[in-house]
């Protein structure tokens, strides 16, 4: 099971937060502050495993993560979930979110929070997996914005005027670091980008 | 209208989207919080209006701050509205909101019931896609029942989509609702071989998931889960399959066996590194629950190993913590093979990462033997010198010391070193592990005799150097380690060359600086120091000496008599009023030394930590009693001071026999004596620093410190451990010389007898002696302590719900909440008005049936449950007799509906299940290691029927089947399928049969491991049972029915009435009708008549037949009654078509009104003794049946169960729907069997026990 996914920037600031299991807002703060705490202080060439923090989970749980220019993706797991496939899986949400945004760096995550967690409800429910192939994931979330459009458009009603102020205004203009895009290198493990067939037993 | 639209519109865009809130909150950086009320007042504003998109709006911004930290729960009303909206954009804001900010104590939740039904039967799947997702992530106790249902229903959609989402959130489900675990199972099982890969994986995941906390109630999945892994492609679902095998094999250590090989080959075969890892890790775990008797044990083991290594050799910090990871689990059953990889291991903790550093530590652990652990040891210390970071040192000082006492000190050769290590390691700055230390020091000095005399000398030491030691004792946690010095040194006070300096530097005005406990002690302990001063001193003519250390005390403890804290100021006050009495009497030259010290005579016990818990609790005695009543409000607070303090004080205190008398005090320490005498220090090698007292034959007076004169000390009068790994190198060397001489003088003695015997190889972990002959004092532990430990449980774990035997049959209480019409007749709110006309107007009739038919087939599973217990009992021993019972079976009436048709299939599969586990298991193949991966293949081939026996119709069916668009046809094309279903199941069963008669005689071992626990009691089959008795026929139909109470209400009975068409010709529009009485009546729809006739919900092709239920009501349930009633149908065929008709009576027995309620004997004597009920008897002769057939029938028939069962006499319980008890006594005695009853309702009584008279009459 997985216990929490977060998203947080080089400076803690939260950028999507998922709990599988019930905490206040208070405790959910404290957690990604501890976090944040736990993980920013690690190099960039230490293993992305950590055993859990006094918050959340106890022995069972671990933090896997992975750092992608500006942002760090921590899941918080138990010991039900393969450490190898979790880290293929967060390099699998990675690459989805960089096709549906092109070429996604942290605004987009910043402006777009709500999106993020469409993407990520396919991928993640409930605290197991759902989804890991990229394509399946990407073309339900397409087809899903595909009918919030049509519904859009359909009645004249106010998202369809959003999407032109939208296009008025682009996020990315801003300039700041955060505008560094994720790039997202090839994953080293393959638990789910290239299944290996085994030969037949 | 439009006007109003573009108003809103308009209004919209002033509006602060989602991107305008965050660009407005990076824009104000400094008064972040004030910017953000400011939003959240528009967002109220925003919430208020009418319009839905400016409300979506709003919701979606709050979502973004509840990101942030605030709270939204204040919102909650409106993110249901929103969750309502018709539109998907607006729903999936909505359902997101929900899913972040709601849990279980959100009350509006409960609103949410009808809303998330209509979207999860909603005709788009994306909406339906959204609420499961939302739901999973709030989903309550109270949703999970209502929902159960629905979601089951989706698990066998039409869209790959929804049924893994449904899959998925069925775990939630189970959580929330344990009781939906057992009835949706089967479809979960089914779902394992959906020809969708994304469902397949959402179905492993899950019982994977349940599983891992339950295991042993899915070993019977592991044929299938085999198949599955070796047929699977995908990753994920292999990696969730090995680890479930992982999960089981404890469970069943034959299972291990089948799995090694197809482990091993995909080891070999597989590029995918977390497949690899994880594979290694189930192998380990195969490893470990195969105690012995595998040939390639080693083998398996040396592969597992030498993958590891590579895994920890490689460049990549991930796959280096997880081959330590694993490695460490090896380490538990086969530490050789790990520890030839020490060098690897010592080279991790070099490593520049903590993580990895922190695993190779855990290895270290298993990794020391008598031979090494001094090196290990020396080089953690070295590391604990290097390290940076406190909590890394602090991790490093708790494993040298775990490392070090593990196993009761089993590995400690020289309890000196070990002294040492622990006051080398009271250096630490800032270590957090002061009581470990100190804990450490208590616990060797009590226990390990011999090692007193050197380990007060370091405490003394320590003591006089404690201020120097650590700088500010207050701020750490080091302190502590005083407690046990103080402690160690008055307690053994005799051992102590010099107790005057020693007394002298726990008294120092700097001690009252420590915290209160560890001052408590060193004022008690100098009380005791004081006592073994005094009595030294007594022999000396001159008492000045005496009289100094009288003044000394006198001097310093005032000060602690100040102390604020209340122990250490009363034990000093105490001591101080004592010493002056001693010093009054000294004046007077009266001998007191001896009265002084007998006041701390004594041996103390070493007691296991949780021996108090253990005491097991005397016969007759309630702890939770009061003894006295408890006193009233006032009182008690009045006592409540007086209870902290009697607390704080037993902390300290320790229980002591003050006058004990002169003589048996002499006994002791003559004894004391004796025993130390026995265990001298025994050194063999390093005679030099111990060689003083050698020879002299008391140990008590020799003055310790004398022994490490020999070694040079860093800090004065501390031991440097270093020193003993060089002495004890140097002890080991001399005694393998003398030992090589030994046998050289043996040898020669021997030399013409056999000369190579002897020959010495390697040292071994034998070969090395003990420095010390110790004694360590095993802790003490009551007598008759309980020996489990169940204090681990967690008795608050969700998942113990979850604990549920899956292969048991459904009982008829087990079934998930269905609406029906009936239900929903109450309160029918407009939402599910429209709902019902919108989603399918004919639904809630049709399915209300269903749920009838569903309930039925449970019943009946239940009763079936029964005679198949006991046929599985013997199934092995009668083999011919279980065909004709199988056949029985298939021949009883079994109607299947579609949709529920997997749960009446449950309980035939099941008991084929076990015995094909057993049989699937015993068959393992174990081709050697040599073997080609082909002989495999054909092995996997060889299982494959065994295994489609097991999935049975879950194989068969096609979970894509349209269901909302079920036609009568699709309907009868499935009851044909199903019939020919059962045939093939027969056909299997059969098939597999002759392989087991086949598999018995070819291999002999195989058929023990068959019988093995399965064969439990001999006892002869029941014959086939059915409840269902003919209620009418005729040349074109056959009906029979049974009858049911209905345990939620108890007005009413459901009858279950199976239609079986006899003719070649379509029957349709039956309908049936009820003459009511005043007692009971048909239930009609709302609306409808008191002589309307009910529309039976099916048509009948030829040769099928159906089961519908019909619910009545009944007043009265004490008489039998008989009903009349017509069943009128069209008999189509090609030509023509008739209007028949069929009258026919129903009879309610009392029987029928009885519900099978399960009884506790301690209840049912309750129930007994209260007097409430009235008895009735009955006496049956002729009835030659075996006892348990009579119970079984009773059962069956009656509705009763059996709470006690002793020899040929039982008593039996049941239940009225409306809440009488029935309690029967049965004895048996030859072909008599009398019924001695009681019940609270003689009428009703008469007629049962009339019932149960006609039931044996009949056979």
């Amino acid at each position: 099971m997985i216990k929490a996914i977060l998203i947080f920037n080089n400076h803690g600031k939260p950028r999507l937060i998922r709990f599988y299991q019930y905490f206040t807002e208070d405790m959910q703060q404290q957690i990604i502050r501890e976090t944040f705490h736990l993980v920013s202080k690690r190099d960039d060439n230490v293993c992305n495993f950590l055993e859990g923090g006094s918050l959340i989970g106890g022995s069972d749980y671990k933090l896997i993560y992975r750092h992608y220019a500006t942002l760090y993706f921590v899941f918080c797991v138990d010991s039900s979930e393969s450490e190898l496939g979790i880290l293929d899986l967060i390099q699998v949400f990675v690459e989805t979110l960089d096709k549906c945004f092109e070429n996604v760096c942290e605004l987009d995550l910043i402006f777009h929070m709500d999106k993020v967690h469409y993407i990520l409800q396919e991928v993640v429910m409930g605290g197991m997996v759902l989804e890991t192939n990229m394509n399946e994931i990407v073309a339900q979330v397409e087809l899903q914005n595909r009918m919030e459009k049509s519904e859009a458009i359909q009645n004249l009603s106010p998202p369809y005027l959003c999407h032109l102020l939208h296009i008025a205004t682009s996020s990315r203009s801003l300039r700041s670091s955060s505008s560094i895009h994720l790039n997202v290198p090839p994953a080293g493990l393959s638990t789910i980008l290239t299944p290996t067939r085994h030969p037949q037993l | 209208m439009a006007l109003k639209i573009v108003k809103g519109s308009i209004d919209r865009m002033f509006d602060k989207n989602l991107q305008d809130l965050v660009r407005g909150i990076r824009n104000h950086k400094e008064d972040e919080a004030k910017y953000i009320s400011t939003c959240i007042d528009e967002i109220k504003q925003e919430l208020k209006q009418d319009n839905i998109a400016v409300k979506a709006n709003a919701v979606c911004k709050l979502t973004y701050l509840q990101m942030l930290g605030y709270d939204v729960s204040w919102a909650a009303f409106n993110i249901v509205e929103v969750m309502s909206s018709s539109k998907f954009t607006y729903k999936r804001i909505g359902y997101l909101a929900a899913s972040q900010c709601f849990h279980e104590s959100t009350d509006v939740i409960m609103l949410t019931t009808n809303q998330i039904r209509k979207d999860l039967s909603s005709p788009n799947q994306y909406d339906t896609g959204v609420a499961l997702t939302g739901l999973s992530c709030f989903v309550t106790p109270d949703l999970a029942r209502d929902l159960a249902n629905d979601i089951m229903t989706l698990m066998s959609h039409t869209k790959p989509y929804i049924r893994k989402k449904a899959v998925l959130i069925m775990y939630k489900v189970f959580l929330k609702y344990p009781e939906s675990l057992r009835p949706a199972f089967p479809r979960l099982k089914e779902k394992l071989e959906d020809p969708d890969p994304g469902v397949q994986s959402a179905a492993v995941n899950v019982i994977c998931e349940l599983a891992r906390r339950n295991p042993k109630n899915y070993l019977s999945l592991a044929p299938l889960f085999f198949k599955l892994m070796t047929s699977s492609t995908n990753n994920w679902v292999l990696i969730k399959i090995i680890k479930l095998f992982g999960a089981l094999t404890p469970l069943e250590p034959r299972l291990g066996k089948k799995l090694i090989e197809p482990l091993t080959n995909l080891i070999h075969s597989t590029s995918a590194m977390s497949l690899l890892y994880e594979c290694v890790n189930t192998v380990i775990a195969v490893l470990i629950s195969l105690s012995s008797g595998m040939p390639n044990h080693s083998a398996s083991i040396q592969l597992c190993v030498q993958k590891l290594r590579i895994l920890i050799e490689d460049s990549d910090q991930n796959l280096k913590y997880l081959g330590l990871l694993a490695m460490s689990k090896i380490l538990k059953t086969h530490p050789k093979s790990v520890q030839s990889h020490k060098d690897l291991i010592l080279q991790c903790l070099d490593d520049k990462d903590e993580s990895i550093r922190l695993r190779a530590l855990d290895l270290l652990y298993g990794m020391v033997s008598k031979k090494n652990l001094m090196e290990i040891v020396k080089k953690l210390m070295l590391h604990v010198d290097k390290a940076e970071g406190t909590t890394y040192r602090d991790e490093l000082l708790t494993k040298i010391i775990d490392i070090c006492s593990q196993s009761n000190y089993q590995y400690i050769t020289n309890f000196e070193w070990y002294i040492s290590i622990l006051v080398e390691l009271t250096r630490l700055e800032g270590t957090r592990h002061g009581h470990l230390i100190a804990s450490q020091m208590l616990d060797v000095a009590i226990r390990v005799k011999a090692i007193r005399a050197f380990a007060v000398a370091q405490m003394a030491t320590l003591l006089d150097n404690a201020h120097l030691l650590t700088g500010n004792m207050q701020r750490n946690g080091i302190c502590e380690v005083s407690y046990a010095a103080a402690w160690i040194c008055g307690e053994f006070s005799e051992h102590l060359e010099n107790p005057m300096q020693t007394l002298e530097a726990m008294l120092r005005p700097k001690v009252a600086t420590l915290p209160g406990h560890i001052q408590a002690v060193y004022v008690q302990n100098a009380a005791k120091l004081f006592a073994t001063v005094l009595k030294n001193q007594e022999g000396n003519t001159d008492s000045t000496a005496a009289q100094e250390t009288i003044q000394l005390m006198i001097e310093r403890l005032p000060l602690f008599v100040q102390s604020a804290n209340l122990e250490v100021q009363e034990r000093a006050s105490c001591i101080l009023q004592l010493v002056k009495y001693i010093q009054k009497l000294q004046q007077k030259d009266v001998e007191v030394a001896e009265e002084v010290s007998a006041l701390f005579a004594g041996e103390l016990n070493p007691v296991a930590p949780k021996a108090q818990k253990k005491v097991p609790v005397p016969e007759g005695l309630d702890l939770d009693a009061w003894i006295n009543e408890p006193p009233s409000e006032s009182e008690s607070e009045d006592e409540q001071p007086k209870a902290i303090f009697t607390k704080e004080e037993t902390k300290h205190s320790r229980p002591r026999h003050i006058e004990v008398d002169e003589k048996e005090l002499a006994r002791r320490r003559e004894a004391r004596k004796q025993e130390q005498a026995n265990n001298p220090f025994y050194i063999k090698a390093s005679p030099s620093s111990q060689k003083v007292y050698q020879d002299t034959p008391g140990v008590e007076h020799i003055p310790v410190v004398q022994i490490d004169l020999s070694v040079p000390l860093k800090v004065p009068g501390l031991p440097m451990s270093d020193q003993y790994v060089k002495l004890e190198e140097e002890r080991r060397q001399k005694e393998r010389a003398e030992k090589k001489k030994k046998e050289k003088k043996k040898r020669k003695e021997k030399r013409s007898g056999r000369g190579k015997r002897h020959d010495s190889g390697p040292e071994s972990e034998e070969d090395i002696t003990p420095a010390h002959m110790v004694d360590i004092v095993t802790e003490e532990m009551p007598e008759n302590a309980l020996p489990s430990d169940d204090d681990d449980k967690d008795p608050n774990d969700p998942h113990k719900a979850l604990d549920i035997d899956l292969d048991k049959p459904l009982a008829d209480s087990e079934k998930l909440p269905v609406r029906s019409h009936r239900a929903v007749e109450a309160a029918k709110s407009p939402v599910e008005d429209g709902e019902a006309e919108t989603a399918a107007p004919q639904q809630p009739k049709k399915k209300s049936g269903k749920d009838k038919r569903d309930d039925k087939k449970k019943d009946k599973d239940k009763e079936r449950k029964k005679s198949k217990d006991e046929k599985k009992k013997k199934k092995h021993k009668h083999e011919e007799k279980e065909e004709d019972l199988l056949r029985g079976e298939v021949d009883e009436p079994v109607v299947q509906s579609e949709g529920i048709s997997q749960v009446a299939e449950l309980p035939t599969s099941t008991s084929a299940e076990v015995s094909d586990l057993d049989f699937w298991l015993s068959n393992a193949p174990v081709p050697s290691n040599a073997q080609e991966v082909a002989t495999v293949v054909a092995a996997a081939e060889a299982e494959a029927p065994v295994a489609e026996v097991v999935s049975g119709a879950a194989q068969d069916s096609e979970p894509d089947e349209p269901k909302d668009t079920e036609m009568e046809e699709t309907k009868s094309s499935k009851h044909k399928k199903k019939k020919q279903k059962k045939e093939k199941e027969e056909k299997e069963k059969k098939k597999k049969k002759r392989h087991h008669h086949h598999h018995r005689h070819s291999d002999g071992g195989g058929e023990k491991s068959v019988q093995n626990g399965t064969v439990e009691e001999e006892e002869e089959p029941l014959p086939s049972m059915s409840n269902y008795c003919l209620l009418a026929e005729n040349s074109y139909i056959k009906m029979v029915y049974d009858i049911q109470g209905n345990l939620q209400d108890g007005s009413q009975v459901v009858v279950s009435i199976i239609f079986e068409n006899k003719c070649d010709s379509f029957l349709k529009s039956m309908e049936f009708n009820v003459l009511d009485s005043l007692n009971s009546k048909l239930q009609r729809p709302e609306g409808s008549g008191p002589h309307d006739s009910l529309t039976v919900p099916f048509q009948l092709p030829p040769g099928v037949s159906n089961e519908a239920r019909f619910v009545f009501t009944v007043q009265s349930i004490v008489m039998p009654q008989k009903l009349k009633g017509t069943l009128t149908f069209i008999v189509k065929n090609e030509e023509s078509s008739t209007h028949e008709k069929l009258d026919f009576k129903l009879h309610f027995t009392c029987t029928s009104y009885l519900i099978t309620t399960p009884c506790y004997s301690d209840a049912y004597a309750k129930l007994l003794e209260s007097g409430d009920l009235k008895g009735s008897s009955l006496k049956l002769e002729g009835v030659n049946m075996p006892f348990h057939h009579l119970l079984a029938r009773i059962c069956f028939h009656h509705h009763f169960s059996v709470v006690e069962r002793i020899d040929s006499c039982s008593s039996m319980y049941s239940r009225s729907i409306q809440g009488h008890h029935v309690c029967l006594l049965v004895k048996s005695s030859g072909q008599t069997v009398s019924i001695d009853a009681k019940c609270d309702e003689p009428t009703m009584l008469g007629n049962v026990l009339d019932e149960i008279k006609q039931t044996f009459s009949q056979c």
